[in-house]
C-alpha cells in the first residue's frame, strides 16, 4: 500500500503540491487526473523518490521513503516498475537491450533466460520480431510499448505510469490502456498512473484522484467521480471552458 | 514552510542588495560542493565493484580514436607555426640552431597538454554534455535510478576513467606531431641541419620536462569529463538547458585547464 501524508513541494516560491493526500491500495490500478501543469507528474515523481518534499511523507508498506537514501531506496525502487512520458528508452541501445536491460543489471539470469523473458514481455505488448530495432525506428506507440514491456520484465509489484498515451491517436490510447489492463489482471500489481484522457481512463481505473492546484479534491471509483458534484471535477471531465475554475 | 522573504517587495532597497548577496553566495557555495560531491561519488564508484568495463572501452574509443585526427592535424600545425616563429626570432640573435628543443620543450611542458585538452574538450567533451543532457531532459538518468541502478557508474565513471586513460595518450601524439610539424618547417623549410634540430633537442630537453607534461594532461584527463558529465547531468530543461549546459561545460573546461596549468606549472619540477 502507498499512502501519501500532507507531501508539499515548493520550486523556488511556487507552491507544487500544497498538501496532497492519498491512498492506494495493493493491486488496485488508481488513476490521477487533472489539468496540465497541475503537479501530478510532480506527485508521481515523489512517489518514485526522484524528488523529495519540503514537507510530508511517502509510506510505501510502512516505510517512508522521503527519508531513504542509497541502499534502502533502491531497494524500494526494486519493487517499482515505471513507464514514463516519452518512454525514456535508451537510445544507444536497441529494442531487446533496453528490455533486457534491467535483467541483465539486476537478476543473476543467463543470457538464455533473458533472451526468453524479453522475447515474452516483447510478445505481451504486440511487438514480436521487433527487437533489432532501435528506438528511433519505431513509432510513437511502438516506443510506449517497449517502454511497457522494460517496465513490467521484472516482474514489479507497482508500476507507475507517467501520461503512457499523450500525444497518440484514439485507436493507440484505447490499445495501450487494453495492453495495461490485461496485463494488470495476469499480474495484479499495484497501478499509479497520471494520466488526462478523459473518459478512456474510467473504464480501466479501479479509483480516480483529481489533483487541482497542487491539492487531492476529489477522489472515488469511475462512477463515483463521474457523478461528482464539484463543479470542479465536472469542469475537467467534461472539458468546459467555463466553469467553476477559471481557464487562463 | 515558513517563506522568510514574503513582502520583499517592500524591503529598502539596502536590504534587497543584502539578501541578493546571500542568495548569490549561497548559490555559489552550493554549487561548488555539488561539484565536488559529484566527483567524490564517482571517484568512491570507481572502487566499489562492479566497473563497467564495456563502457569504459567505448568512452576510451569516443573520447580517445575519434579525436586522434583533429590531435594529430592540430599538433602538426601548432609544431610548424611555433617552429616558424621560433626560428625567426631565434635567427635575429643568431641562435637558430636551438629552435628544436625550444619547440620541443615548449610542446612537451605546456603547449601539448593544454592544447590536447582544449581540442578535445570541443571534440569529446562537449558531445559528452549534450548527450548526457538530453539523457537527462527525455529521463533516460530517471529511468537508470527507478530500476535501482545508479546512473553514475554507467555514464559518469567510465567518461572520466577515459579521460584519465587517454589524454596522456593523446598529448603524447599531440607532442610527437608537434616536433615533426617544427622539423618541417625549421629543417625542410628553413634549413635548420636535422642533427641540429634532434641533437639538440635531446641535450636541453629531459624527462623532468616530458613528465611535467604528462602530470598536466593527466590531471586534464580528470578534469575535463568531471566538468562535462556534471553540467550535462545537472543541465536545465528543454533544447535551451542542454545548449547552455554545452556553453557552459566547454567555456569552464577550457577557463580551469588555463588556471590548472600556471599552478601544476608552478608546482612541478
Amino acid at each position: 500500500m502507498i499512502r501519501i501524508q500532507g507531501l508539499r513541494k515548493f520550486f523556488g516560491r511556487q507552491p507544487v503540491l500544497r498538501g496532497v493526500d492519498l491512498d492506494v491500495a495493493t493491486g488496485e490500478i488508481m488513476i490521477v487526473i487533472g489539468r496540465s501543469g497541475g503537479g501530478k507528474s510532480v506527485l508521481l515523481k515523489h512517489m518514485l523518490g526522484l524528488l523529495r518534499p519540503d514537507a510530508g511523507a511517502v509510506v510505501v508498506d510502512g516505510t517512508d521513503i522521503t527519508k531513504l537514501r542509497g541502499a534502502a531506496l533502491e531497494a524500494v525502487r526494486r519493487r517499482y516498475g515505471v513507464v514514463f512520458q516519452g518512454g525514456a528508452l535508451f537510445d544507444s541501445m536497441s529494442v531487446f537491450d533496453n528490455v533486457a536491460f534491467p535483467l541483465r543489471e539486476k537478476t543473476a539470469l543467463g543470457a538464455g533466460d533473458i533472451a526468453q523473458r524479453v522475447e515474452e514481455k516483447l510478445a505481451q505488448v504486440g511487438l514480436v520480431d521487433m527487437g533489432h530495432k532501435n528506438p528511433a525506428e519505431i513509432s510513437g506507440g511502438m516506443r510506449k510499448r517497449v517502454a511497457i514491456a522494460r517496465a513490467l520484465v521484472t516482474e514489479p509489484e507497482i508500476v507507475f505510469f507517467d501520461e503512457p498515451t499523450t500525444g497518440l491517436d484514439p485507436i493507440l490510447v484505447n490499445t495501450i490502456h487494453h495492453l495495461i489492463q490485461d496485463l494488470h489482471r495476469t499480474f495484479r500489481f499495484t497501478a499509479v498512473m497520471v494520466s488526462h484522457e478523459i473518459p478512456e481512463i474510467f473504464e480501466i481505473a479501479d479509483r480516480v484522484a483529481m489533483l487541482h492546484e497542487g491539492v487531492i479534491i476529489e477522489t472515488g471509483d469511475a462512477r463515483g467521480i463521474q457523478n461528482s458534484t464539484n463543479p470542479i471535477v465536472q469542469q475537467f471531465i467534461h472539458g468546459a471552458v467555463e466553469g467553476a475554475h477559471h481557464v487562463a | 514552510m515558513t517563506d522568510w522573504s514574503a513582502g520583499r517587495e517592500t524591503w529598502p532597497l539596502p536590504a534587497r542588495w543584502v539578501e541578493a548577496l546571500g542568495e548569490g553566495t549561497l548559490y555559489l557555495v552550493e554549487s561548488i560542493g555539488r561539484f565536488g560531491r559529484f566527483l567524490g561519488q564517482a571517484v568512491a564508484l570507481v572502487f566499489i565493484p562492479p566497473l563497467k568495463f564495456r563502457r569504459l572501452a567505448g568512452r576510451v574509443y569516443f573520447v580517445g580514436f575519434k579525436s586522434l585526427t583533429i590531435v594529430i592535424l592540430t599538433g602538426a600545425f601548432t609544431g610548424m607555426a611555433l617552429g616558424l616563429q621560433v626560428f625567426l626570432t631565434l635567427q635575429r640573435v643568431g641562435s637558430e640552431a636551438f629552435v628544436g628543443p625550444a619547440v620541443g620543450i615548449a610542446l612537451v611542458r605546456e603547449l601539448g597538454p593544454v592544447l590536447t585538452a582544449v581540442f578535445v574538450t570541443g571534440l569529446a567533451g562537449s558531445a559528452l554534455t549534450a548527450e548526457l543532457g538530453i539523457m537527462r531532459i527525455t529521463e533516460q538518468i530517471d529511468a537508470f535510478m527507478v530500476m535501482a541502478l545508479n546512473p553514475m557508474r554507467y555514464l559518469v565513471v567510465p567518461a572520466i576513467l577515459a579521460g584519465i586513460i587517454t589524454f596522456p595518450m593523446l598529448t603524447a601524439i599531440f607532442d610527437v606531431a608537434g616536433i615533426y610539424g617544427g622539423y618541417l618547417v625549421a629543417v625542410m623549410l628553413l634549413g635548420t641541419s636535422p642533427g641540429t634540430y634532434f641533437g639538440q633537442m635531446q641535450a636541453f630537453a629531459d624527462m623532468t620536462d616530458v613528465m611535467v607534461g604528462f602530470w598536466k594532461s593527466l590531471c586534464f584527463g580528470g578534469l575535463v569529463p568531471w566538468v562535462c558529465t556534471y553540467k550535462g547531468f545537472h543541465c536545465g530543461h528543454g533544447a535551451e538547458g542542454v545548449s547552455r549546459a554545452t556553453t557552459e561545460a566547454v567555456v569552464l573546461s577550457c577557463v580551469l585547464i588555463l588556471i590548472f596549468n600556471y599552478f601544476l606549472g608552478s608546482v612541478l619540477p
